[in-house]
């Protein structure tokens, strides 16, 4: 039988992947541009039995899916820059208190209201350092309507497997423009839920790290109680001021993401194996990316393209490698070199970082990136 | 007679952090009989707080707890309710956390009528920052921040809900004691979104700098203003002045918020 197939919006295409991956809760406020995923979650969540519900703002609807999460659904919700730095206090509740769940946030123009609805990609960094104190941070950045779909899906696996709130972050353009995408059947996709606790509820401790890096999570009303706060905690998730407990909780929380990078970092090399040049670009720019680099190899320049899928944990280990090997590498990002810097900051010095940095409400161009390429030497 | 607590309290979390005098431990007291009247199973029972020192009171409770940020109970709970509606969600916070910073999230709860019970423990101070002035802090009085005297009205919690849509209000004192189970419990069957206030005293922040000599004298002060609203009934607004009602005072039926929702799941699935 042939796959349903349709021509859909990047925000339609992420309401439709969390509903894939089980998503029955979701809470939101609207903001431009990213409110159609409220809307498609508002009319399709209900059908299945799930629950949506428009919160007095944004700090409310993070609450409200902290909250639906205790109780074992999986949730999600949707934002957009000034939306996300409200957002900031609750997804570093989340990482506390180690509550899965998922932020879709559409990077549009900042800081403050900036334009909203003008492309972006200068929240990344606010995906990594957003809330205060040291987390763990995920944070996936898909370039088509396709993988805006697939990357929803695996967010919600990522937060139900390590226990965390997960972000996606699709630029303005690849949020709103319409692509064809092909749906995967029900189990084409892989979709993770979390563990269960094992154990009865008399000996259950909700950070019981007997269990690993990442402590089974049980859901309130399944028969299960048990205290979550957002201070620093002990096992039994009762606050601690214990010097070593909140020392080696805090290395935990963060580690469970670091030390599994490997099972979360995706990226796509692209003509990098004899690259002199690469371009490193993710969302909507490294569709312009692409186009430059088949450019440059018609022009004889041998580029390649290195496209970010997960931007946190950021791949340093194989950019400091491939470092070793080019010339220089090309940054094209909208907004003023965050990645650049990040770049910058895993490979040593070996080769020079020449970026091209747009926060006027344009994509960067495929033009641009071209020249770009042929100033390395 | 002997009250068996200790049915309700997790093992090895007592002593709590609250002050000598303080009346918190008083609610808390309230709210185990409420519950206990009520027979709400600990598995099935979500208590929800904010920040402050009221908001530590969950952590006591052998129930489902959830001790979340500064103001944002309300939320937290409508997200646990929404999800989980069989669920029976109480609320516990104090009244900066509550009607400051968690002010927006209060209203929109009040607003929405959901089933849930929010006690407001009111001791007219911010009292785990050392005694700042909230919103309930009348004016003119001393707070850390207002040495020279409150400049700000206060609210009066109580209108704030009944005037946000809350379905069942009620205000009691920690004074009286056997009064508080009695307006928790009834908050508590009520189907709706319920507020109860409780007039609480903070000896160590607000009493020393507002003229209370000690806290008995604070615990007569909630003893004199308080007035039942039938006894009101036939005093003179000369006589009520300076008083405060106590009671259950605004109770009506309306529809209730998960369950219209579930009339949203019944006609999306017809239209499907």
């Amino acid at each position: 039988m042939a796959k349903k197939v349709a021509f859909l919006q990047g925000n339609e295409a992420a309401a439709q992947g969390a509903l894939y991956a089980g998503c029955k809760f979701f809470a939101g406020y609207p903001i431009t541009p990213s409110t159609e995923v409220a809307e498609v979650m508002s009319i399709e969540l209900p059908k299945i039995g799930g629950k949506f519900i428009q919160m007095e703002d944004e700090i409310g609807a993070m609450a409200a899916i902290l909250g639906g999460a205790l109780t074992g659904a999986k949730t999600l919700t949707s934002t957009s820059g000034p939306g996300l730095s409200l957002k900031q206090e609750l997804i570093g509740y989340g990482c506390i208190a180690e509550i899965p769940c998922v932020i879709y946030n559409v990077m549009r123009g900042g800081p403050s209201t900036g334009m909203p609805t003008g492309p972006s990609q200068s929240d990344i960094m606010c995906a990594k350092w957003g809330t205060h104190g040291d987390h763990p941070a995920i944070c996936l950045v898909p370039a088509s309507v396709q993988e805006v779909y697939e990357e929803t899906v695996r967010a919600f696996n990522l937060a139900e497997k390590y226990r965390t709130p997960v972000m996606i972050m699709p630029d303005e353009i690849v949020a709103h423009m319409r692509e064809r995408i092909v749906f995967p059947e029900p189990g084409e996709l892989e979709v993770i839920d979390r563990t269960a606790p094992s154990v009865t509820p008399d000996k259950y401790k909700p950070y019981d790290t007997s269990f690993g890096d990442v402590p089974p999570l049980a859901a309130f009303g399944s028969g299960y109680k048990f205290h979550v706060t957002g201070l620093n905690k002990m096992q039994d998730g009762f606050p601690t001021t214990k010097a070593e407990v909140v020392q080696a909780e805090e290395e935990r929380q963060v580690r469970k993401v670091e030390a599994n990078a490997a099972d979360i970092m995706k990226w796509e090399e692209y003509l990098c194996e004899d690259a002199d040049v690469i371009v490193v670009a993710f969302g909507s720019t490294s569709r312009s990316a692409r186009f430059a680099v088949d450019e440059a190899r018609k022009a004889g320049i041998k580029a390649g393209l290195f496209r970010l899928i997960t931007f946190w944990p950021f791949p340093e280990a194989r950019l400091l490698e491939l470092s070793k090997k080019v010339k220089g590498f090309v940054s094209p990002e909208m907004n003023l070199g965050m990645c650049a810097g990040v770049i910058k900051g895993c490979i040593e010095g070996n080769a020079p970082v020449l970026g091209i940095f747009r926060v006027d409400g344009e994509p960067v161009n495929p033009g641009q990136i071209l020249d770009k390429i042929k100033e390395v030497k | 007679m002997a009250y068996d607590y200790e049915k309700y309290i997790r093992p090895g979390k007592l002593p709590h952090i609250w002050c000598p005098g303080c009346g918190h431990g008083i609610v808390m007291k309230g709210l185990i009989r409420a519950i206990d009247t009520c027979g709400l199973k600990k598995e099935e029972t979500a208590v929800v707080s904010g920040i402050g020192c009221a908001s530590r009171l969950p952590g006591y409770l052998d129930f489902c707890t959830l001790h979340t940020a500064h103001g944002r109970a309300a939320a937290f709970a409508t997200g646990v309710k929404m999800a989980r509606p069989e669920m029976n969600v109480i609320l516990v916070g104090g009244d900066g956390d509550g009607t400051a910073i968690g002010g927006n999230h209060f209203i929109h709860a009040c607003r929405r009528n959901i089933n849930m019970t929010y006690i407001i423990l009111n001791n007219k101070i911010y009292g785990m920052t050392g005694g700042q002035f909230s919103p309930a802090t009348p004016t003119g009085d001393k707070a850390s921040t207002t040495v020279y005297g409150n400049p700000d009205p206060a609210f009066d919690i109580a209108k704030l809900a009944i005037g946000a849509g809350a379905t069942f209000v009620a205000r009691g004192t920690a004074f009286h004691a056997n009064q508080i189970d009695k307006l928790i419990a009834e908050a508590i069957q009520h189907k709706g979104f319920s507020v109860v206030e409780i007039l609480d005293d903070c000896p160590t922040t607000y009493g020393r700098r507002n003229k209370f000599k000690s806290v008995i004298e604070m615990m007569n002060h909630l003893k004199d203003i308080a007035v039942p609203v039938k006894a009101a009934e036939k005093m003179s607004p000369e006589q009520l002045k300076g008083k405060v009602l106590t009671g259950v005072l605004y109770k009506e039926e309306k529809p209730e918020y998960t369950e219209e929702y579930a009339k949203v799941i019944t006609r999306a699935q017809a239209a499907k």
